[in-house]
């Protein structure tokens, strides 16, 4: 194609803008990382810290993706915070739909609701630890505690999106309870309730690390504990990257989803 | 169908809103119910379909006792109120879907949407489409389960001029070609005089039957026509002295617009 005016030639700029600007950002972040180590290294006080740095996690990073060590820890962990987040979703929609639809409940539910939100889920850990018979039950409970709330309000607030008339056209062309549940109330409000799940899902795993510290022998929070008690940095910091990678990863799944479902026209 | 001393309360309304409404729609009818703003039709519309109960009297559909929303009858409303999550041929097929007639689906949405002059437009999502062939949607998801009495609550309020018109002379052919009873509800006289075989005007507070007159227009109805224009004629002179007549009990508007502007500038 032949230049056309003076911008003509950077035609393909904005296109790729996104990328560039993504690159740049992680760039920067490997960048603060790096130098990070390298103030780190050359701290007499902290020289002991200095496989932190980029290029020792890195290369450890690949040696326990390579022994198959990083799915290991990575498996348990992603089965805790499915079970937990599935959990929530089992309790949190259907009371979310329930406080939604009828006043009353909402009214009755607001203050215990609110009041158990703010208790951070790790303070239920002792009860949790008495109340389930394995270390695996008391973490999902802890992951389904902290994830219930998100996913219980987006549904409770989505609600609002309901057009009655949509229930009344339904009801006149001869709905069931349950139909009016699954073809409309459910299509309606999943974009919310899966918003509800990206922002569990996002609080469940930053709970996941702390919960496996403690009992279990395997997951991802057990190896940044194990790492330090062995004092293997490398590979601590290398855990600490599959952690963020994963939960990125999940969080642009969702996203996804979200997107998919999404009907709603915004150049209606 | 027949109509029965109905009356209605609303629990959280002030008096009854409908009181000892009779009256009979032969089958394949059309019956236009006319009346002012608040004066019952669509509580009246609503109790016909069965969404709701009226608190005194009965309604039955050849011979059946109207007990809760069934096929035989549909209602359509000022707004489309489709389901935007689905295409338009998922709408239409609802009703069948559920009174789990799925075996019918194949067969009978294409065939309301060649009724309404969607075909086309199947597999689109409905909030591609204009508001008149939303309505038009609307109208296709109504008659997919084969009613045999529709019930329309001001459809074409919404809808500008033009597309009222065309949409009002499709409802009557198609209304005709299938042989439905069809209950509508509206504001407006020449709608009434291009739809319908009888008028029935209502009063408010409470709602009840005031005038029952036949519309005795053939079945080509042109709105330029002069007996067209009579019929217009004769039913607003109809309206307006039942409106006399309701006037000075009316709790909202206790002394007409004239007569209050008349005194605030004296
Ligand atoms: N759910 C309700 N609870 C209490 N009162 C109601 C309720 N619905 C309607 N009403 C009252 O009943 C009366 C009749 O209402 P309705 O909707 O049947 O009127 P309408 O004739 O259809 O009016 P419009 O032409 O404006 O649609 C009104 O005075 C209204 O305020
Ligand atoms: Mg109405």
């Amino acid at each position: 194609m032949a230049v056309q005016g003076g911008y003509g030639g950077l035609g393909w700029l904005p296109r790729f803008r996104g990328l560039f600007s993504a690159l740049i950002g992680v760039l920067g972040l490997l960048m603060v990382w790096w130098l990070g180590g390298m103030a780190v290294a050359s701290s007499p006080n902290m020289f002991a810290f200095a496989d932190f740095a980029p290029a020792p996690t890195f290369s450890r990073l690949w040696v326990m993706l390579e022994s198959g060590e990083a799915l290991a820890m990575t498996g348990p962990s992603l089965y805790r915070v499915g079970m937990g987040l599935f959990a929530a979703i089992i309790v949190g929609v259907p009371v979310g739909i329930l406080i939604g639809r009828s006043p009353a409940m909402r009214e009755i539910t607001n203050i215990p609701f609110q009041f158990l939100r703010m208790i951070s889920p790790l303070s239920w850990m002792p009860i949790a630890v008495m109340a389930f018979a394995t270390w695996d039950g008391a973490i999902i409970f802890l992951i389904a505690v902290a994830a219930v709330w998100p996913i219980m309000f987006a549904t409770a607030a989505g609600l609002r999106r309901i057009d009655p008339s949509w229930l009344k056209v339904a009801r006149d062309l001869g709905a069931r309870p349950l139909h009016l549940l699954w073809v409309v109330i459910l299509p309606a409000i999943s974009i919310d309730i899966l918003t509800g799940v990206r922002l569990a899902l996002g609080v469940a795993w930053v709970i996941l690390v702390p919960a496996e510290y403690l009992g279990v022998t395997s997951g991802l929070g057990y190896a940044i504990n194990d790492a330090r008690d062995t004092l293997e940095y490398d590979r601590l910091a290398a855990t600490v990257v599959i952690i963020g990678v994963i939960g990125f990863c999940l969080d642009y799944l969702c996203m996804a989803a979200i997107q998919r479902l999404n009907w709603v026209r915004e150049d209606g | 169908m027949l109509v029965e001393a109905v009356g209605h309360t609303y629990r959280r309304g002030d008096g009854p809103v409908l009181n000892d409404v009779s009256f009979q729609v032969h089958p394949g009818e059309v019956l236009a119910l006319i009346g002012r703003s608040g004066c019952g039709k669509s509580t009246l519309l609503h109790v016909l379909a069965g969404l709701a109960r009226s608190t005194n009297g009965r309604v039955e559909i050849d011979g059946a006792l109207v007990q809760g929303p069934s096929l035989r009858s549909v209602m359509m409303f000022q707004a489309p109120s489709l389901y935007p999550w689905m295409t338009v041929a998922q709408n239409a097929a609802l009703g069948l879907r559920f009174s789990r007639r799925h075996a019918e689906i194949a067969a009978r949405v294409p065939e309301v949407l060649r009724l309404v002059e969607l075909e086309a437009y199947a597999g689109r999502n409905v909030q591609d489409l204009s508001g008149g062939q939303q309505q038009r949607v609307a109208l296709a998801r109504s008659l997919a389960p084969k009613p045999d009495l529709l019930l329309l609550d001001e459809p074409f309020s919404a809808l500008d001029a033009f597309t009222r018109r065309s949409l009002q002379r499709d409802v009557r052919a198609i209304g005709a070609e299938l042989g439905l009873t069809i209950v509508l509800v509206t504001h407006d006289i020449a709608e009434a005089v291009q739809m319908a075989d009888r008028a029935l005007f209502m009063t408010a507070h409470p709602g009840r039957i005031a005038a029952d007159s036949e519309i005795n227009l053939g079945d080509a109805r042109d709105g330029a026509s002069p007996e067209f224009r009579a019929e217009v004629a004769r039913l607003n002179a109809l309206y307006a002295e039942i409106a006399e007549v309701e006037a000075p009990s009316d709790p909202i508007h206790p002394i007409p617009l004239a007569t209050k502007l008349k005194e605030a500038s004296s």
